[in-house]
């Protein structure tokens, strides 16, 4: 093995942005490579700007390192520029840590969080070369590995990967680098030997050892094709973040890329209980970091790093306990000069005047917050049951403490939503400008809108998707009436996702791997970077669905109904499907959900399925809002008190 | 008080750019627990004035800037035996590929670097073509009266002679498959990069590496370096970080 750094650094001065392919972020590690350990290449099928900062294969490639078996570099999906050069002069994809042929590595593994990358996978497996399915690899190819939330539902990538994995990766990777090591030391004789062996680790779901029968377009079963290999696979779950401080050495790079600060994640998984959410229900339980290990990896990172900012990052930062005191002590004395902590996530009914105050000490960028839906009955149906009053206290505790821009996200197309629903946003929107006339005399309010696109092991599972045309009638909607609104939305922008993006993404998210050929055939027609607006071509995904003789039809717009099987029943995020089956006819009632957390059990099964608990030291949500009970809101920053039944260990029933 | 330093940026490293250099110093510093001053207003920034702007992909000796320090207040204590203590407090935040040569004291008043410097010395490694060949065509470059280039200039193609930034150009020797050169080219109204005069030659040359050697200003019939190092480590090294 060797670096292709002298090759390499002839063509840099040709592509745009050479610093993506150069490494030497602070943090990086150049490990040792030895034939009697299992090398791992972790892509993240994006730019470099967006895929150094993902903290999961940071977090692998430090724990992969740690182990005497194994080492792990990294890789990134070259832009359009540098993939012509590779293929002009005849040089591979390759790590950026020691710059070595992608082809040497014995996995390749790759990090999904979009399903409009899935053709940059093939592409980055065309510049490996490596074959682009399964069923061509030998057993000198490397394995294709994926991991990451589309994970769930891998069927449209079958034909091209040979493992997925589901949830947690802390423990996984072990387990497949020593399987993986010792099938080298063994001399790689079979490759079915090897996938044998990866489908019997927990977690790990091997495509092609599962037959499937359909009857005309349905799908019928999915059968192991062999003894020993399970019939259902479920997701790893890592019981207790506090035994898992990684990243430990966070790596800085050194050209700017997206999220570019110090990230802390605070706490994983989330018991809110949105619908529409399928982060939220993969991820469960609620697993907080202790606070004095979040404090410690704050100050330890910030001084090692020489950040200025510090997230803490989860699905709902403000729900951690004691999220003020927190953010107060995060940053100690001594980290030299100023340091602001940001919140990514935030709810708005757990926003206070005491956290607006805190976050924004050094520097106020913008503020973010996702009511989802405009109406409190279309809230109720996603099961996002935050109040009018909690966003307008939360709005009003930013604009009362220097902001004045606010960003509102939501979503349309949402199951049973009425244009009544969709207008509404901008009710919410224009009374989030009168709050912040109160402290501005410009306050600006944004509405992020996106189309929703129903996700494998949700409640809204089931739902046909709104089709492109009904989702840009409801951008058109709110378009034309900001148009024409006058005066009293004067300070309102609105930005939406493009329509025909959310169909397609819709298409792979609960797609079933008939799909494969569709994707093949976008990359070999040049489809690539699909998730940049500026390479979205959606006459490339309809030509192949067209060619294919699949439809948007089939696949997108049509409701599921109870019996059906779906591409992703073989898999198992915990969740009983009857649970997420009842949680759908509740909300078609508008039945609200309570937290889990601080409320009794209602099995879902995330708990009870793995023995695992939720690790939430209080006792009670946080401080402020309405805490989606519906009760009064006793002003901002006020804690509220709630009358709490008496807490019941999670996992233990109800 | 203000701090000049004089840094190196060699390696993997020559491909990040300017404003992402200027990034990494903002970093470095808060590593090093400097206690830099800050602009005021709603977003405030360290204060730090670079000098030239170096083009992504060369490699130099010779960059500078001024870093503007709360404390000490001033320089009347400052003495060498600090200036190389800060020298390695600072180095040592850095990542690999850049590297503090030198750190001294820098007078507020005067002019900045981008205006008080006006020529630099580059060392270039052209791609393999004969000595001689390559001789010729500097022979053929300085003996023109004049060498006009276009060039794109806010969205315009423009016309300039850029005879008069050639100051000095000298065929050194040959190095691996490669011939090397050494130029001085001027930086006023504006910087000539060797990238352009390489281009204006006949027949063109491409460099496969530059390195900035040398930044000068003027004084008086003299050049001087904006800070000198007794030892500048050997350009074009083969291995390097």
């Amino acid at each position: 093995m060797s670096s292709l750094w002298p090759e390499l650094e002839r063509v840099l001065g040709e592509v745009q942005k050479p610093a993506r392919y150069i490494g030497c972020e602070d943090g990086m590690i150049i490990p040792e490579h030895r034939p009697e350990k299992a090398a791992w290449l972790l892509i993240y099928p994006d730019t470099y700007e967006v895929g150094l900062p993902n903290q999961g294969l940071q977090i692998l490639y430090e724990i992969i390192n740690e182990r005497p078996d194994a080492v792990a570099e990294r890789s990134y999906a070259p832009w359009t520029d540098m993939a012509g050069v590779l293929r002009r002069t005849g040089l591979p994809l390759f790590s950026v840590d020691t710059h070595r042929a992608a082809g040497e590595f014995d996995i390749l593994a790759f990090n999904l969080s979009s399903e409009l990358v899935y053709t940059n996978l093939l592409e980055c497996l065309d510049l490996s070369g490596v074959p682009l399915h399964t069923t061509e690899r030998r057993s000198e190819d490397p394995l294709v590995i994926i991991g990451g939330h589309c994970a769930y539902n891998p069927e449209p990538l079958a034909d091209f990967i040979d493992a997925a994995v589901l949830g947690d990766g802390e423990e996984v990777v072990s387990e497949i680098s020593e399987v993986v090591a010792a099938w080298k030391v063994s001399g790689r004789t079979s490759r079915d030997g090897i996938l044998r062996e990866l489908a019997r680790i927990e977690g790990v779901y091997v495509p092609s050892m599962y037959e499937v029968d359909y009857d005309g377009d349905r799908l019928v079963s999915f059968t192991p094709r062999l003894s020993g290999i399970p019939e259902v696979v479920e997701k790893r779950t890592v019981a207790d973040l506090a035994s898992w401080p990684y990243p430990k050495n966070q790596l800085v790079p050194l050209t700017e890329v997206v999220h570019d600060r110090l990230n802390v994640e605070v706490f994983r998984g989330c018991t809110r209980g949105c619908r529409f959410c399928q982060a939220g229900m993969i991820t469960r339980p609620v697993r907080e970091r202790p606070a004095g290990q979040v404090r410690t990896m704050v100050t330890d990172g910030l001084r090692r790093t020489g950040y200025d900012e510090v997230a803490l990052t989860s699905l709902s930062t403000a729900d951690f306990s004691g999220i003020e005191q927190v953010v107060a002590t995060a940053v100690a004395d001594d980290v030299c000069g100023r340091v602001s902590v940001s919140l990514p996530s935030l709810r708005v009914d757990a926003f206070t005047v005491g956290i607006a105050a805190e976050i924004q000490k050094a520097r106020r960028t913008g503020l973010t917050f996702a009511p989802e839906a405009g109406s409190w009955r279309l809230r109720q149906v996603i099961n996002k049951l935050v109040k009018e009053e909690d966003l307008y206290g939360a709005v009003g505790s930013a604009f009362s403490q220097g902001w004045r821009r606010a960003k509102l996200y939501f979503l349309t197309g949402l199951p049973t939503e009425i244009d009544e629903d969709t207008l509404a946003i901008l009710d919410l929107a224009r009374n989030c400008i009168d709050v912040g006339r109160e402290y501005h005399r410009n306050p600006s309010v944004t509405i992020s809108l996106g189309g929703f696109v129903p996700k494998p092991f949700t409640p809204f599972q089931w739902f046909g998707q709104n089709t492109e045309t009904e989702l840009r009638r409801k951008i058109g909607l709110l378009r034309d009436e900001l148009r024409s609104g006058g005066k009293t939305l004067n300070g309102v922008k609105l930005k939406w996702h493009d329509a025909r993006a959310s169909v397609i993404e819709g298409l792979f998210s609960r797609g079933d791997r008939r799909l494969g050929a569709v994707i093949e055939d976008v990359w070999r027609n040049g489809g690539v970077f699909q998730e940049w607006s500026e390479h979205f071509d959606i006459t490339l995904w309809s030509d192949a669905l067209a060619r294919n003789d699949l439809s948007l039809d089939w696949y997108v717009y049509r409701h599921r109904t109870h019996d059906e099987v779906l591409p992703w029943d073989h898999l198992s995020a915990g969740l009983h499907k009857d649970f997420l089956w009842q949680d759908w006819r509740d909300a078609l009632d508008e039945v609200g959900l309570e937290d889990c957390r601080w409320t009794p059990c209602y099995d879902c099964g995330a708990c009870t399925s793995y023995g695992v608990e939720h690790i939430v030291a209080s006792a009670v949500p946080p401080a402020g809002g309405s805490q989606g009970t519906g009760q009064a809101v006793n002003g901002t920053g006020v804690p509220v008190s709630l009358t709490i039944g008496p807490r019941v260990p999670a996992g233990a029933g109800s | 008080m203000r701090l000049r330093v004089r840094f190196a940026k060699t390696g993997k490293v020559r491909f990040v750019g300017h404003r992402d250099v200027a990034r990494i110093w903002e970093r470095s510093l808060r590593k090093a627990s400097l206690s830099v001053a800050y602009s005021e207003g709603f977003s405030p920034r360290p204060k730090l004035s670079f000098g030239l702007a170096l083009s992504t992909g060369y490699e130099s000796n010779a960059e500078y800037l001024e870093i503007e320090l709360l404390e000490p207040a001033d320089d009347s204590t400052w003495s060498p035996v600090d200036a190389e203590a800060m020298r390695v407090r600072i180095d040592a935040v850095l990542p690999a590929g850049f590297d503090v040569l030198a750190v001294a004291p820098a007078d507020r008043r005067a002019d900045s670097l981008q205006q008080a410097v006006t020529s630099c010395t580059w060392e270039i490694l052209v791609d393999p073509a004969g000595v001689d060949e390559v001789a010729t065509g500097v022979a053929d470059l300085l003996e023109r009266n004049e060498i006009v280039v276009e060039r794109e200039r806010k969205g315009k193609v423009v016309t300039e002679d850029i005879r008069h930034q050639v100051l000095a150009l000298d065929v050194t020797g040959e190095a691996g498959d490669g011939v090397r050169l050494s130029a001085d080219l001027g930086t006023q109204p504006r910087a000539l990069r060797p990238d352009e005069m390489l281009a204006a030659m006949d027949p063109p040359l491409l460099a496969r590496s530059v390195c900035r050697m040398n930044q000068w200003m003027s004084q008086g019939d003299d050049r001087i370096e904006p800070l000198s190092v007794d030892a500048a480590p050997a350009p074009l090294a083969e291995v390097r970080a």
